[in-house]
């Protein structure tokens, strides 16, 4: 039985903060390859009725909605009542024929991309889309309170799409307060029609981090391992894909065995280890160039492999002579540095998000345990001393959890902090394994295994409170998921 | 001692071959194939032989018909050469001494009661514990080499204790 607040309006996981979002205003990405982000773009329509600017810091106390205080929903009770929300078809001034579709057709899928990410986080239930009126272009920014009101929604999402003439298309992405019949926030989008989805998550995650005050983490992709074939001989295959399933391509061909990846901080290469020429390595993948290169050479077996929080260092495990230790190499290739050295197998690790602590697991006491170290190797120290062993720790993005499987008897999901207390175990199937944090370190994605010969590889995902457990859908079987960082 | 005396019998009027009495004595091709002992059975590959029923000398289809096993196995998360174990890598020794030029590999694997990573280096502990074995038997370690497979390939497909005893294994395979 999963160990949940039983309260609906109990104390969050953690302080709501504001929206990272907020920070990234005229961000633009450096184009390194085709897909152009060209960011953010301040509106200059019509001026909207009561434009507020959301309150930043202060902590928000969790209050049911119309009771004169601002729409609020809360990450932990909100599982249990969560909130229904409308999502209207977007209008576009003009229809227009993309690369991408027609922009009528876009506005649809538009606002059922938003639907899907608000619906998946558990927190949002999207009012059926059958049951909500046409939005007219007009009306985006002056909305219908009363007619909204009748719907249930408590919160109304509007917005449009316009083709801009130069070839992209611009998104605008309005949240209101039904009851208080107030703009929350808006923001809007210029992308390529190859992009056209992101401008869905982009405001989906603005909606989100708006009215839960966690960071967004919609705007993002996944790497895995493709599964295939007989169990004696599978066929596994580097694969990649939105974090909704969405855009799903495979990046290696199966004929080596791939295992483990792990995306570069900037997402511009993934590292991975593979059994190429019979010789298990790892490898940094170029994903723009599709090449790769071997990040250690003339080594006996090296696996594990991750890249540090600054992008400067890839943390991996080798053997040797029957041993297993942690070593880390300049992410550009050198001379790896030894940073543990005991008898036990000393492997998997997480740095933590400021790159100044490494969590890793070790049989060094017996049996597999979690271990805290500096960066560089010093200061080793157990920290998990419950009645199990513990594995594959993952280090949160917030920094305030660590993830880890657990093993007794089945393998269950699980969360400690760092210094090994409060521990939550998150789902209970035969075989969960290897846990992986999305950008705002609310969610984990991680591998469910089925049992016996024709036992499959699945990819799965559950929130903090445990409840919110789904599949993610992927073309074949899939194992080893790793959650790239939000995208700029 | 009878039984002794007429392997040694028939082994004199075969092409030399060392006297132990352990070995089935070798046969001179063409000759009928029987299966390999120990590991999962099966005819000769094709390519190790001259034809249909060859078997090189040498091969790896010879040092599986030859030895007890090409495969030792190993308990639960456990790496250690026990007495079964050594008597198979003992039969593998004396092979490797009589074929001097031949270089091995040996892979180690788990089951799938273990993680991922961890189960490369478990797979690597128990790949070493025979190549250290051996070793120690007077194989040259310069012949041997070791990879870990984890749990990626495993030999029996069930999720029970049968299957998993079957996988937590280290075979021995000759590489030329």
């Amino acid at each position: 039985m999963t160990n949940r607040e039983s309260l609906p309006f109990g104390p969050s996981l953690s302080k709501p903060r504001p929206a990272p979002g907020r920070q990234r205003k005229g961000s633009l990405s450096t184009s390194a390859g085709r897909t152009g982000w060209v960011g953010l773009v301040a509106f200059l329509l019509a001026t909207p009725a009561m434009a507020q600017e959301p309150a930043p810091a202060a902590p928000r106390q969790p209050q049911p909605a119309g009771q004169d205080s601002e729409l609020v929903v809360d990450v932990t009770g909100g599982i249990s009542a969560p909130m229904p929300i409308a999502i209207p078809t977007m209008p576009t001034p003009a229809v227009a024929d993309t690369p991408a579709g027609s922009t009528d057709t876009l506005g649809r899928q538009l606002s059922e991309i938003i639907a899907t990410d608000l619906r998946n986080s558990g927190l949002f239930t999207p009012i059926q889309p059958a049951q909500l009126r046409t939005v007219a272009f007009p009306e985006v920014t002056a909305p219908a309170f009363d007619y909204w009101g009748g719907t249930g929604a408590q919160a109304l999402v509007q917005g449009f799409i316009r083709a801009t003439g130069d070839g992209n298309l611009t998104v605008g992405c309005y949240l209101y307060d039904v009851s208080a019949r107030t703009e929350l926030t808006r923001q809007g989008f210029v992308v390529p029609p190859a992009d056209w989805r992101r401008a869905a998550h982009k405001c989906a995650d603005s909606i989100y981090a708006r009215l839960t005050g966690e960071g967004p983490y919609f705007d993002s992709r996944v790497v895995y391992v493709s599964e295939t074939g007989p169990k004696a001989r599978r066929i596994k295959r580097l694969a990649i894909m939105d974090q909704d399933g969405a855009n799903h391509r495979f990046l290696t061909n199966g004929q080596s065995i791939v295992l483990t990846p792990r995306f570069a901080p900037n997402q511009q290469s993934i590292v991975y280890m593979s059994y190429l020429n019979d010789r298990p390595a790892i490898y940094v993948y170029d994903i723009g160039s599709g090449r790769q290169r071997l990040v250690v050479q003339n080594a006996s077996l090296t696996f594990a492999p991750r890249f540090s929080p600054d992008g400067r260092w890839i943390l991996f495990s080798m053997a040797t002579a029957g041993n297993t230790d942690l070593y880390r190499v300049p992410a550009g290739g050198g001379a790896p540095q030894r940073l543990t050295n005991s008898p036990g197998i000393d492997t998997g690790g997480s740095y933590s998000p400021d790159g100044s602590r490494i969590v890793f697991e070790s049989d060094r006491s017996g049996g597999q345990q979690l271990y805290v170290m500096n960066a560089d190797g010093s200061n080793q120290n157990r920290i998990s001393f419950g009645g199990g062993r513990y594995a594959t720790p993952a280090w949160s993005p917030r920094g305030d959890l660590i993830a880890f499987t657990r093993l007794s008897g089945n393998f269950r999901i699980g969360v400690m902090s760092p210094s090994g207390g409060g521990e939550r175990l998150l789902t209970d199937s035969w075989k969960d394994e290897g846990p992986n944090w999305s950008p705002n370190g609310r969610v984990l994605t991680f591998n469910r295994s089925g049992r016996g010969s024709g036992g499959s590889e699945q990819l799965w995902m559950v929130d903090l409170t445990g409840v919110n457990e789904r599949r993610i859908p992927t073309p074949l079987d899939g194992s080893d998921p790793a959650w790239g960082p939000l995208r700029p | 001692m009878a039984k002794l005396n007429h392997i040694l019998l028939a082994a004199t009027a075969l092409v030399a071959v060392s006297g132990c009495a352990k070995k089935r004595p070798q046969t001179l091709p063409p000759a009928p194939l029987t299966g390999p002992s120990g590991a999962a059975g099966g005819p000769v590959r094709a390519g190790d032989g001259a034809g249909e029923g060859a078997i090189v000398p040498g091969s790896d289809a010879d040092f599986r018909r030859s030895v007890t096993s090409n495969t030792v196995n190993f308990g639960l998360d456990q790496y250690d050469i026990d007495p079964q174990a050594r008597s198979i890598l003992d039969s593998q020794a004396e092979w490797l001494q009589r074929n001097p030029n031949v270089r091995i590999t040996i892979e180690g694997h788990c089951d799938e009661r273990g993680t991922r990573e961890y189960n490369l280096g478990l797979g690597d502990r128990r790949a070493n514990s025979a190549k250290n074995y051996l070793a120690a038997r007077g194989v040259s370690p310069a012949r041997m080499t070791t990879i870990s497979y984890g749990a990626e390939r495993p030999l029996a497909l069930g999720s029970d204790e049968q299957a998993y005893a079957q996988n937590r294994r280290a075979v021995t395979i000759v590489i030329g």
